[in-house]
């Protein structure tokens, strides 16, 4: 499958030695590591939790998008789930088009949509121990079950 | 005439539940309304219009009728990347 969630960790060195396309010179990456810092707070690692069967739909739904509407020959996407520290990489895509053109337009669809749709939830875990679930908050305040 | 349904929990859910997953017995006729059955059952903090619904692995309008057997997952606003 060209979208897959992994439990392990990426290697996006491996994953790029076997992407080439003798058909492509235009070749795209993306990388997406955890940072350091999340809205003024000291991040020290990050939780994904997925609900896979459908994140892998509609991730190869998007995959499928993105062959519809630019000029590329090849996409990939692999997504993290459980804990990750700080440098890890937590999602990875990867296109291949004849031009850079198409390549780039079409990697950055990947992961815009990615990071809007696919049914994938980030905890963060601050310096100091607490921790809390990205975008989760109700107006009136931090959701329950959440600590700060 | 109850249903019996699968209902899975992720993340906030997940916590607020205290289980990621159960079998629930309902008489509501819609996702929107075993949501509301639930919220008030457990105390989850997330209205309906912050979150999706997938009923046997597919996102559904709130509208979508539940049928006996079904699985249903409530999708709390999402952050991957």
């Amino acid at each position: 499958m060209a979208f897959r969630m992994t439990g392990s960790p990426i290697a996006p060195a491996a994953l790029v030695e076997g992407f080439g396309d003798p058909r492509c010179g235009g070749l795209a990456f993306f990388e997406g590591r955890v940072r350091d810092l999340n809205e003024g707070r000291a991040v020290q690692a990050l939780e994904y939790e997925a609900y896979v069967p459908l994140a892998e739909k509609e991730g190869e739904r998007i995959l499928a998008e993105a062959r519809g509407r630019f000029e590329i020959l090849r996409a990939e996407c692999v997504h993290r789930t459980g804990r990750l520290g700080l440098g890890d990489v937590a999602v990875w895509v990867a296109v291949a088009a004849v031009h850079r053109g198409a390549a780039f337009d079409a990697c950055r669809y990947i992961i815009d949509e990615t990071k809007a749709r696919l049914p994938i939830w980030k905890k963060e875990h601050y310096a100091g121990g607490a921790s809390e679930w990205i975008s989760c908050a109700e107006r009136d305040g931090p959701a329950a079950g959440t600590t700060r | 005439m109850k249903k019996s349904l699968h209902v899975r929990y992720f993340a906030v859910l997940r916590e607020q539940r205290g289980l990621g997953e159960e079998r629930v017995s309902t008489g509501a006729a819609t996702a929107a309304e075993l949501y509301e059955e639930l919220r008030a059952r457990h105390g989850f903090t997330l209205r309906a219009d912050r979150l999706r619904v997938a009923v046997n692995d597919e996102f559904e309008p709130w509208g979508a009728a539940i049928r006996d057997g079904d699985s249903v997952v409530f999708i709390p606003p999402v952050a991957g990347g």
